[in-house]
C-alpha cells in the first residue's frame, strides 16, 4: 500500500514537472531552444527503434561501468592498505585528496595528452569513483568494533573469516553508500568525458554533435537516455542489494 | 600455566599493575577479586594476549584459550546460533554442536535470535556458551553470571563447573558465590598487585 503510494507521488512529481517543461517549450515556442517533451519523447522512440542507438548506449554503458568497477575494486583495496599500513596511507591519502580535489575537467584535458580517447572516459570514471570508496571503505573499517576484533583474535578466526565475518558486515553498509554515490558520479564524469573526448561510439559524442548541429531535440533524447539509463542502474542497484540482504537473512548461516 | 612476572600497567597516568609476580599452574583455578576498575579484567586480557604489559613479562602455556567477555562480544549480525558456530569451524556440519552448546546455558529457544533481541542475561549464556564450546586448556571467564537470573545462575554455576574440570581457570569476580563455586585459590587486588586472599 505505502510503495504503491510512494509510486504514485513520484509520477504526480514527473507529470508535474513534465508539464512545467511543456508550457514553458510552449510560451518559449522556439524548438531550437527549448523543444515540447513529446517532441523530445517522439524523436528518442524513433532513435530507440535504429540498432545504432543501442550499440552507442551499450558501449558508453559499458565503458563507464568498466570504469565504476576498476575504481571500486581499487578504492576498497587502497583502504584496506591504507588502513592496515600507516606509511601506505601517508603515501597515498594526499594524492588521493588531490585526486578527490581536481576538477574533471582538468582531469580530461590532461588524461587526452596521456591516453587514447576510447579509454580515456573509463580512467575518468575510474579516478572520479576511487576517492569515494576510498574514502567511505577507509570510514568503515576505522569504525569497526575493536573488542570484536579482538574476540576475533582470542578464538582464532582465521583472516579470511575475519574480513568476512567481522570486516564484511562492519563495512558493508559504507561500501553500499559508497556504490550507491559512485553511480550517478560515474555517468556525470563518464558522458562529461565523453563530450570532450569525443571516442566512437558514444553518448557523449552524439551529445557534442546535436549540440554541434544544433539538434535540441536530439540533444534532449540522448540527456533522457543518459538520466533514463542512470535511474535504472541505481533501480538495479537497489534492488540487487535487497535481494542480496534477503538471501543472507534467508540463508542464515550461509558458507 | 600462567605466569606473571614483574608486569606493569598504566592507563594513562593510572598506574593498574605494579610489579605484579602471579604463577598459576595448568588445571588449577584461580578467582581474581578486588573492586571494579582495579584490574582484573587488565589481568584477564594480559593472559588473552591482548594487551602488552609496560614492564615485565607474561608468559602463557596454553594451546587454546577460550574466553568469556565481560561485555558478550558477539556479532550482531549474526544469530546466537551462528556466533556460537563461528568458534567451532562455522560450517553446516558444525551448527548442531553450537546449538547443542546453546541448549546446555538454556538458550535453546533462542538460538536463532540476534544479539539485539536478546535480553543481557541471554547474550551473556551466548558469550558463555561459545567460551565452552571452543574448549582449549585455559578458560577465562570474566564476571560470567553477572547478568543471568537467579534461577539460571545455579545451572550455568554447575554447568562452568562441569566443563572447567581439567581445565586452567582464571576468573574475575565481585561475586562470592561464584569464587566459592569456581575457585580453589582467590587473589585479592591490593596495591598494584593480587595477592592471596
Amino acid at each position: 500500500m505505502r510503495r504503491s503510494g510512494t509510486a504514485a507521488k513520484s509520477l504526480g512529481a514527473l507529470a508535474f514537472w513534465l508539464g512545467v517543461w511543456a508550457v514553458l517549450s510552449v510560451l518559449i515556442g522556439r524548438p531550437l531552444l527549448l523543444p515540447a517533451p513529446w517532441t523530445v519523447a517522439e524523436r528518442l522512440l524513433r532513435l530507440a527503434g535504429t540498432a545504432a542507438f543501442w550499440h552507442i548506449t551499450a558501449v558508453s554503458l559499458g565503458r563507464i561501468l568498466l570504469g565504476a568497477a576498476l575504481g571500486v575494486l581499487a578504492g576498497v583495496v587502497t583502504a584496506v592498505a591504507t588502513n592496515r599500513y600507516r606509511f601506505l596511507n601517508a603515501v597515498l591519502s594526499p594524492l588521493l585528496s588531490v585526486i578527490r580535489a581536481t576538477p574533471v575537467a582538468s582531469f580530461i584535458l590532461l588524461a587526452l595528452i596521456w591516453v587514447g580517447r576510447d579509454i580515456l572516459p573509463c580512467l575518468i570514471v575510474f579516478l572520479m569513483v576511487l576517492p569515494v570508496v576510498w574514502g567511505n571503505v577507509s570510514a568503515g573499517v576505522a569504525a569497526t568494533d575493536g573488542q570484536l576484533l579482538e574476540m576475533a583474535r582470542v578464538y582464532r578466526l582465521s583472516r579470511w573469516q575475519i574480513a568476512r565475518r567481522v570486516y564484511g558486515p562492519s563495512v558493508g553498509p559504507y561500501l553500499l553508500s559508497a556504490c550507491h554515490t559512485s553511480l550517478g558520479l560515474a555517468w556525470k564524469s563518464g558522458v562529461a568525458a565523453e563530450v570532450l573526448t569525443m571516442p566512437a561510439f558514444s553518448i557523449g559524442r552524439q551529445l557534442y554533435e546535436s549540440k554541434l548541429y544544433m539538434e535540441m531535440t536530439d540533444l534532449f533524447a540522448w540527456t533522457a537516455m543518459v538520466v533514463m539509463c542512470s535511474i535504472a542502474l541505481e533501480k538495479l542497484f537497489t534492488a540487487l542489494i535487497r535481494r542480496l540482504g534477503r538471501r543472507r537473512s534467508m540463508g542464515g548461516q550461509g558458507q | 600455566m600462567i605466569h606473571f612476572d614483574g608486569v606493569c600497567l598504566s592507563y594513562g597516568d593510572k598506574a593498574v599493575l605494579k610489579a605484579m609476580d602471579m604463577h598459576i599452574p595448568a588445571g588449577v583455578h584461580v578467582a581474581l577479586t578486588g573492586p571494579s576498575g582495579c584490574g582484573k579484567t587488565t589481568v584477564l586480557a594480559l593472559a588473552a594476549g591482548l594487551r602488552r604489559p609496560d614492564a615485565g613479562a607474561v608468559t602463557v602455556n596454553a594451546r587454546r584459550v577460550a574466553y568469556a567477555f565481560q561485555e558478550h562480544r558477539l556479532l550482531p549480525w549474526r544469530t546466537a546460533a551462528e556466533n556460537v558456530n563461528l568458534v567451532l569451524g562455522d560450517t553446516a556440519a558444525t551448527m548442531a554442536w553450537a546449538r547443542h552448546w546453546l541448549a546446555l546455558v538454556g538458550m535453546a529457544e533462542g538460538a536463532d535470535l540476534l544479539p539485539a533481541e536478546l535480553s543481557g542475561g541471554m547474550r551473556q549464556r551466548v558469550n558463555l556458551a561459545r567460551a565452552l564450546a571452543f574448549g582449549g586448556d585455559l578458560l577465562l571467564l570474566d564476571e560470567p553470571l553477572k547478568e543471568l537470573d537467579p534461577h539460571r545462575r545455579d545451572s550455568v554455576l554447575t554447568l562452568l563447573r562441569d566443563h572447567a574440570f581439567g581445565r586452567t581457570v582464571l576468573l574475575a569476580t565481585h561475586d562470592r558465590q561464584e569464587t566459592e563455586a569456581l575457585a580453589e585459590f582467590t587473589l585479592d587486588y591490593r596495591d598494584g598487585t593480587f595477592v592471596p586472599a
